[in-house]
């Protein structure tokens, strides 16, 4: 095959963060395939260092714009397991509450703004509001729902402001909470919309075997837990969390990469999805179902149906939540008290990207002497180089051009929805 | 459509990330009841977390983040040439941000600290005023996406824009927030009589969603124009909050640098 082709694409567009993808093919043959992460270091595990546990939350959360929620609530897990702390049941519900909120806005914010344009051909979304000006109000409609739940309960979806140490803040307005039940229970009925939409997405048939990582559901689709599971049969608790990640820092590039059982790893909606399908709402699992999606899916292009499902089962999850959250009754306290000791504790959340841990280590005064998060999409950089090495080969043919290659690499690392900032942080 | 003789302008618009979580350009992307009007009324032509199309002619560039590599010294300076005006976003972009807590440990401790023998280039952290002029900064960690909103249009319709005078403090008080400086403290062992709180000495103009979360003000806009910084801390003190807790609030988004 006398097929010659380049792509360098320097600052991937349609992600969070910086990186690059160079390919290079010679007479059919790969030359090269590198995926490089050329985002600034922050040193946020230095950072943290000395800094009173009141601080840690806020700070951690300033690691991804994107998932802050992710951070913030992993970071008072985190605090909560060194100090000993059981948060009171509303505190918990009202988390998870805005956990789902964090994945929905999340999930929706890449479907259509950061995927869909890759289906439909186009640069962005906006060239969409002349063209498809149904889509963009379908997008709005959802994204604007998925913040104004973050507003609500996390007080503001990018650094959340209502949660601290032992629980939170700010309990919100019931009738609000009754309010946005109500639109949740409506904005069913988009989510079937966008089940339509997605199902006519030509989705690249590539499949490459690996491992997939995320939280072990007891009898729920976990977002925050205490344990970890892979598709190759690895189980561990919280504590033991660096046996999961094993990261280690390669030449190039500033994000460390990590494994487990083989060269590389999964985590993110699709991890989420093979580990924990069993435990998907009625209602998500026919949704996989009727989009050709099955446990265990190996086609990381497929992330994006996971997500589909996902926004399903987080709203399904939501509407019961705030049921309970503003049923008759006392609904009992929302924070417990906080006494500081020296100690090491580990959050473990499923962040809309997968998987993410942070370690801290206290003095007894409750400031910070050690801090370690590892991030979703650091777990994901091996396997997206593995797959990059996979894809090229069996796409490229005679009429291959340049272009064709460089967006089906872009789909590829984009179909993991990185947080390349967050990934380096 | 013009307004009093006053043609807008539709201005071409790019926003570029440097050291930052690009939390501040998402929020371009939200307040979704006027997206789309606001996309409307603006050209953008440079947007890399949001769209692939690319272009070095613009009007306004839009930078989110702070300044700690050499590369990135290089990329301000040829974006500083090509705008007419330039907008430090955020807090990281105007002050440094919560980036800049690095400089205070050593840079090589640091670097072999999270990468051991293979470490990495980084400078000290550096708001973007201290490597370009910049022709207007707009703060907050987060900004404020209905505040964007408004600057943006001063843009369009080329007129000046000017940031509330009063602290944050009043703001709360507008939205009948319960104030946190009077919340019974729920902390065990703390014998303060509420939260610190840098609302009476931060600049308005986030509509105080801290405090309405139930967590005093860290400061992420800086200070407020007059603000009566001696008389906060005779009353910080007064109140048991040693002077440790008050300059790590000052310093967290570094919008209180050199205030003492």
């Amino acid at each position: 095959m006398k097929v010659n082709l380049d792509v360098d694409l320097h600052h991937i567009a349609r992600v969070e963060g910086h990186g690059n993808i160079k390919v290079r093919v010679r007479d059919g043959k790969l030359k090269e395939a590198n995926w490089e992460v050329v985002e600034t270091p922050r040193f946020f595990e230095v950072m943290l260092k000395g800094k009173h546990y009141t601080a840690s939350p806020l700070l951690s959360s300033r690691i991804c714009g994107i998932c802050s929620i992710a951070h913030c609530l992993t970071s008072l897990e985190a605090t909560e397991d060194a100090f000993g702390i059981t948060i009171p049941d509303q505190a918990t519900k009202l988390r998870l509450l805005a956990k789902h909120g964090e994945t929905l806005q999340s999930h929706v914010l890449h479907l259509f703004f950061l995927a869909a344009p890759d289906f439909l051909r186009l640069p962005s979304v906006i060239p969409l509001i002349a063209t498809h000006p149904e889509l963009v109000e379908l997008a709005k409609r959802l994204k604007s729902i998925a913040n104004r739940l973050c507003d609500l309960v996390a007080g503001r979806t990018t650094h959340p402001v209502a949660f601290c140490v032992g629980g939170v803040s700010m309990v919100p307005d019931k009738d609000k909470m009754l309010g946005m039940g109500d639109e949740l229970v409506r904005s069913v009925e988009d989510l079937k919309t966008v089940v339509e939409v997605f199902s006519t997405f030509e989705i690249p048939d590539f499949v490459r075997e690996t491992e997939f990582v995320s939280i072990k559901g007891d009898d729920d689709y976990a977002f925050i837990g205490r344990e970890m599971v892979s598709t190759d049969g690895v189980v561990r608790p919280a504590a033991e969390y660096l046996q999961m990640t094993n990261e280690y820092v390669v030449g190039r590039g500033t994000s460390k990469w990590c494994k487990l059982s083989r060269e590389s790893f999964a985590v993110g909606a699709l991890a989420r999805f093979n580990n924990n399908y069993e435990h998907l709402r009625t209602e998500a699992s026919a949704i996989a179902a009727a989009l050709g999606l099955e446990p265990v899916c190996h086609n990381p292009f497929k992330n994006n149906v996971a997500r589909v499902v996902e926004c399903v089962h987080a709203t399904l999850e939501a509407i019961d939540l705030i049921d309970e959250l503003t049923g008759f009754g006392d609904h009992g306290p929302a924070r417990a008290g906080v006494v500081p000791r020296a100690g090491v504790g580990v959050g473990v959340v499923e962040a809309p990207r997968g998987i993410l841990y942070h370690s801290y280590e206290y003095d007894a005064d409750g400031r910070v002497t050690k801090a370690d998060c590892v991030i979703p999409t650091t777990q994901n950089h091996a396997n997206i180089q593995h797959d990059l090495d996979e894809l090229v080969p069996s796409f490229v043919s005679e009429t291959t051009t340049d272009e064709d290659l460089e967006l089906l690499c872009s789909m590829l690392v984009r179909s993991y929805d990185p947080c390349i900032s967050c990934s380096v942080h | 459509m013009k307004y009093l003789g006053i043609e807008p302008k539709r201005p071409r618009v790019a926003v570029f990330d440097f050291t930052s979580c690009e939390g501040c350009e998402l929020q371009f992307a939200n307040k979704e009841e006027t997206l789309v009007e606001f996309l409307g009324s603006i050209e953008i032509v440079d947007f890399r977390e949001i769209s692939s199309d690319r272009s070095d002619e613009y009007d306004i560039a839009f930078i989110e983040g702070s300044i700690t590599r050499s590369d990135e010294i290089e990329r301000l300076l040829k974006i500083r040439e090509r705008a007419t005006t330039l907008v430090a976003l955020g807090a990281c972009a105007t002050f440094g941000g919560v980036n800049k807590l690095k400089n205070a440990f050593d840079s090589n401790d640091a670097n072999r600290e999270v990468y051991g023998s293979r470490t990495k280039e980084t400078l000290p952290a550096r708001a973007v005023h201290e490597v370009v002029k910049v022709d207007l900064k707009i703060p907050g960690c987060p900004v404020n996406k209905e505040e964007v909103e408004r600057i943006v249009q001063h843009l369009v319709w080329d007129v000046p824009f000017h940031f509330p005078a009063y602290p944050v403090c009043l703001e709360c008080k507008q939205r009948y927030t319960v104030c946190v400086c009077d919340l019974d403290c729920t902390e065990v062992g703390c014998e303060t009589t509420g939260q610190l709180c840098l609302g009476p000495i931060t600049r308005g103009g986030c509509n105080a969603p801290c405090p309405a979360g139930g967590l005093g003000c860290w400061g992420c806009r800086g200070p407020a124009e007059d603000a009566n910084i001696e008389s906060f801390l005779a009353i910080a003190k007064e109140r048991g909050f040693g002077d440790r807790e008050i300059f790590e609030r000052f310093e967290f988004f570094g919008g209180f640098e050199g205030v003492r």
